[in-house]
This record gives C-alpha cells, structure tokens and sequence, in this order.
C-alpha cells in the first residue's frame, strides 16, 4: 500500500520536471535535430509516391518504354520500392545520433536532481 | 482433396496448437496476455508484423489482380509497401512511448476524459469488424476451393482455430503464429518466384517481352490504366494505402509487444524489408500466372482471381507445389484473422471495460477474465456474420478498413504526439468526423451501388463517384480535428509536455 502512494506521489510531481525538461538546451538541440531530418525526409517521400498515380493518371509520359520493353512506369515503382529500404535505413542511422541526445537529456535531468537534493 | 494437402494442413494445425500449448504456460497475467509480456525482440517482432500484415489479400489477391490486370494490379504492393515508412518515421517509436496495451493508451496519454477512450475503442472494433469480416468471408470462399469443403465449415475450421490461440495463448500464440506464417509464406514465394524466373531464362527482360503478348490485354497489359481509369480514384487508392497502415489497430498493436522505442524501430526496419521483398515478387506470381495459367482459366476458377497463385504452383510444380501453397494460404488467413481477435478484443477488455467501466481498477483476474471472454466475443459475432455475409461481395471492406484507420485513427495520433495546441474536443471532432465520413461517402460509392447486378450490394447509380473515400476523407479527419481544438479554448501545455517529453525520448522515471 505504502509503495503505491509513494508512486503517486512521484507522479505528481512528474509535470513540474517534464515541463522543464522541455525548455532545456539539450531537449531543445534534439527537437531541432529531429525537425530538421524528419520534416523534409517526411515531405519527400510522401511527395513522390503521392506523384506517382497523378504521373500514370494524367500523363502518359511513364507510358514509354526505359530499358528494353520495361516502360518508365515500373522503373518509378521499383525505385520507390528502393527509395523505402533506402530512407528506412538512413532513418535507421539518424536515429542512433537521436538516442544519444536523448541520453543526453535524461542525464542532464537526472544531474539536476540530484544537485537539488 | 489429396492426401498431400491434408497432411500439411494438419502439420500446421499442429505446430500452431504446439506453440498455443506452450504460449499457454506463459500466459498469466494481463500483460503477457496482450503484449507477451513486452519481450519480442526486432526481427521476431519484424517477421510477426509482416505476419500479421500480408494476408490472404495481398498473397493470393494481388497475385490475381497482377494477373489480370497487370500493372494495375501492382498499384498496391506500392501503397502497402511505402506505408511502412509513414509508420517509421511518424508513429512507431512514440506509441511505443506513450501507449501500453492499446492505440486508445496512446491517445489517453495526453487526454484522461473517458469519452476520447471510448471513442478510440469504438474505431477499433469499427475496423477489425469490417477486416475481419472481409478475411473470414475470403478464407471461408478459398478454403472452399482449395480443400474442397463447405464454406461454413471452411469458416468455422477458421474462426475455432483462431478463437483457440487468442483465448489460451494470447500475443505470445499469435505472434509465433505470425512468425511462422511469415517464413512460410516467404519460403513458398520465393520457391515460385525461381521457378516463373527459370522459365523467362532468369531474365527480366525477356520476361517484360513475353508478358507483352502473353495475355489477351496486349500491350496494354503491361501499363497502367487496365483497372483505375478515374485519376482521382487511383489517387484516392494510394492514400488511403499509404495512411492506413499507420492507423491500423492491430499493426500498432505489435509495436507494444518490444522493450522500447529503440526495438520498435529495429522491427520496423525488419518489416519493411520482408514485406518490400515479398511484394517485388507479387510480380512473379502474378506474370507468372498470367503467362502460365491464363486469364481464363483463373476467371473460371474464381472471378476476382484469387485462385491465381495456387493454380500457378500447380502448373510450376505439380500437385505437392499447389499442396503446400495452399497451405500457406491457410496459415496467412490464420495469422492475420488471430491478430484482429487480439485487437479487437483489447479494445472490448481493456478499454471499455478495464479502463471506463472499472476506472483502471480492475484487479489482475479480473481483467484476464474480461480478455478472454471478450476474444471469444469477438470471434462468434465475427464467425456469424461471416456466415451471413457467405454470398455478398465483401472485397471492398479491406480497403474499408484501411480508409478509417487513415481518416479517423491516423489525424488524432499525429496530433497527439505533434501539436501542442491540440486537446480532447478536437480529438473527439478528429476521430468522429474521420469516421463518420469514411463511412457515409463509402455507403453511397460504387463499392456498395454499382449499376451492374451483382457487382456490390445494391443496384443502381452511386451517388459519390470513388470507389475509395480517402481522398476526401482523410483531409475531413484532419480539418475536423483542427476546427475542433480551435473552438475549444481549452489546453494543457504540461500534460503536452510531457507526452513530448516520453514520446521523443522515451524517457522513463529514474530509479533513484
């Protein structure tokens, strides 16, 4: 019983700390990090598998044909197939240098702490 | 029926109430029973997600739409395929932060009214019933064909197997039943893949020329257009494709099952490769079938074509091939029906009644209980209606499902974790008007009225003209979220704080 009450209590004062944590340098650092990666890989990936079927729909330019009889069209949709493995992968890579600042953050936090104690 | 079928069948009737035997044992507490106790690691969870995803719909469907549609036909192993980068990238890792046990977790992370739960829950079971239904209807038709038995028999061998893994073994049954599934199915693609390869002398090239003459559409069969002559529809498919996924229940399920973010991500990655792989090869299946079988043959067999890859492997490698294809086609249609008994019955058991009706109090016994009886719950509705709808054409709920989970889960997740103005009402605006949208443009579509008899389930002149909604409503679920947050004047920077916090770091309390 004792343990749960302990355990509320530390929720409680959760909020004040994650508000903090939030305007600290190094969460802020991570935010623009991520921003920066996220927004435009976001935007690009989604803008040319989006301009794929307007590309078949009203044009007929991926109609003809790219090496041998394979027309541009599966050549488009192959490469999204690559561009898939290829942004999954670079997200992969990214990500190891997001953890780290997100170590970062949680020590920082937990340095504080125990400065306030 | 040979005797080669019935004996695979029964091997994989057996290994999987082996493995529900043993997941059994494990399987104590609410926990285990929903996430197996949150310890998959990447490329178990990686396979059982391609397990779970790859149903009969894209094995034996796109096959089939490939063969008699061509290049139309390969439209969806793209969307299918591209979606996975729209779950890397935007909601992989922070659900796995934020959530617990269900996607209404993730949402309530930031909300604690009642109403945001339920209404999460309602989209839950709103999609696994019409995924389910669209999987149960389609097993019971092929097992019919391919085993040569009643369709309600067909249908109830389905619905006790996979009422069997969830009930007693939970997610830790229903993954390694996923995970097999998956090598399964890749082993039997890959084994025809090789053998249409052979045929065209292991040359693209010389394939892509044959399969210009090779079936009754000519030229054309090769280019896009055979299928989706609307633009706007093609378009319209490819969203719904693309942000569907990411809004799937029973996809973001798996993703509770690993120890954190960081094997989240890993999973994901695992995924996208086998499930990018499998559907290059749907290409082979689906030339193959085309150049092997024949449009006409696999028309007289089943019209929507799903018969295209067994009556492939038949042709490459005699009756023991077709055995074991038909075979896998069987464990897909198990994997993914046991997944959606899973979600569905979490959104029953831990959401309404664990979280709503018992406050989150529900003692640990309790909420086993609930589980359990709500996954039996689920299977005998979805069972009976599947029964009922033996004679409707169903198709068209997949991507039914896929439309909600775009319009109604997918805006309020984004916004959960990205904007810091959002609150409970434009939630609740976000997830009813996705919903309600996706349904109502849906029921007065081509999909339900068509002008040819028999083609849906009414006749006579749609009303909205594209067969798939999300076009519009996917933008419905996102504006009507955003006007809902505007006119409520209501916000909660530090609860937003926090969920920015756990869901960009995984941040987790210090021991000390």
């Amino acid at each position: 019983m004792g343990k749960t009450v302990q355990k509320s209590n530390r929720s409680k004062g959760k909020g004040e700390d994650f508000e903090k944590m939030v305007r600290t340098s190094q969460f802020n650092e991570l935010m623009a990090a991520k921003k920066k990666f996220l927004v435009p890989s976001i935007i690009l990936f989604l803008g040319l598998y989006l301009l794929f079927p307007i590309l078949i729909s009203y044009s007929d330019a991926l109609d003809k044909t790219a090496i041998g009889d394979i027309s541009w069209a599966w050549v488009y949709a192959l490469l999204l197939f690559v561009m898939t493995w290829v942004m999954a992968t670079i997200y992969m890579k990214k990500s190891a240098m997001f953890d780290r600042m997100a170590e970062k953050v949680w020590k920082e936090d937990e340095l504080e702490r125990r400065e306030a104690k | 029926m040979n005797l080669t079928v019935v004996v695979l069948f029964l091997l994989i009737v057996a290994m999987t109430l082996a493995i529900t035997y043993y997941a059994a044992k494990r399987t104590n507490t609410a926990n285990e029973f929903y996430t197996a106790g949150g310890g998959l690691t990447g490329w178990q969870n990686g396979l059982a997600i391609s397990g779970d995803y790859l149903s009969a719909a894209s094995f034996l469907g796109i096959a089939g739409a490939i063969a008699l549609s061509g290049f139309d036909g390969f439209l969806f192993s793209i969307g299918y395929l591209v979606a996975y980068l729209v779950v890397l990238f935007i909601v992989a890792e922070p659900l796995r932060n934020l959530g617990k046990y269900t996607l209404a977790d993730m949402i309530n992370s930031r909300f604690d009214a009642k109403k945001v739960r339920a209404t999460a829950a309602l989209n839950t079971i709103t999609i696994v019933i019409f995924y389910m239904i669209a999987q149960l209807v389609g097993a019971g038709a092929l097992i019919k064909l391919l085993f040569g038995i009643d369709y309600w028999l067909a249908v109830l061998i389905v619905g006790v197997m996979m009422t069997v893994y969830v009930l007693f073994g939970g997610m830790t049954a229903t993954s390694w039943v996923q995970i097999i599934k998956a090598v399964l199915l890749m082993l039997g693609t890959i084994i025809i893949s090789f053998l249409v390869l052979s045929r065209f002398n292991f040359n693209i090239f010389e394939m892509f020329t044959t399969m210009k003459t090779a079936t009754p559409l000519g030229e054309a069969y090769l280019n896009p257009g055979v299928k989706y002559k609307v633009p706007l529809d093609t378009l319209s498919l490819m969203i719904a494709l693309v942000f569907g996924t990411a809004g799937l229940p029973h996809i973001l399920m798996r993703f509770f099952t690993v120890r954190d973010a960081k094997t989240a991500r890993s999973s994901v990655i695992w995924a996208t490769w086998i499930v990018g792989i499998f559907y290059v090869m749907t290409i082979f299946l689906g030339f193959g079938a085309a150049a092997f079988v024949g449009a006409d043959v696999i028309q007289a067999s089943n019209a929507a074509g799903n018969m295209a890859a067994p009556l492939l492997a038949k042709v490459l490698g005699g009756d023991i091939l077709m055995s074991f294809v038909s075979a896998v086609a069987f464990a897909t249609i198990l994997a993914v029906v046991a997944g959606l008994v899973l979600s569905g019955a979490s959104a029953f058991a831990h959401d309404i009644y664990g979280q709503i009706i018992k406050k989150g109090k529900a003692s640990e016994k309790e909420q086993m209980l609930a589980a359990k009886y709500a996954s039996l719950g689920v299977s005998v509705f979805s069972i009976l209606l599947a029964l009922f709808a033996q004679n409707l054409n169903v198709a068209f709920l997949v991507s039914l499902a896929f439309c909600v989970a775009a319009s109604a889960n997918l805006p309020v997740i984004i916004f959960t974790i990205y904007w810091k103005r959002f609150n409970t009402a434009g939630a609740m605006t976000g997830m009813i008007s996705g919903l309600v949208s996706a349904l109502i443009l849906v029921a007065i579509s081509p999909s339900v009225i068509s002008p040819v008899e028999g083609a849906a389930l009414f006749t006579g002149n749609p009303i909205f003209p594209l067969t798939n909604p999300a076009l519009l409503s996917v933008p419905i679920g996102f504006i009507g979220s955003i006007i809902g947050t505007l006119v409520s004047s209501k916000q909660d920077a530090k609860r937003y704080a926090e969920v920015k916090v756990k869901a960009n770091t995984g941040y987790r309390e210090p021991l000390s």
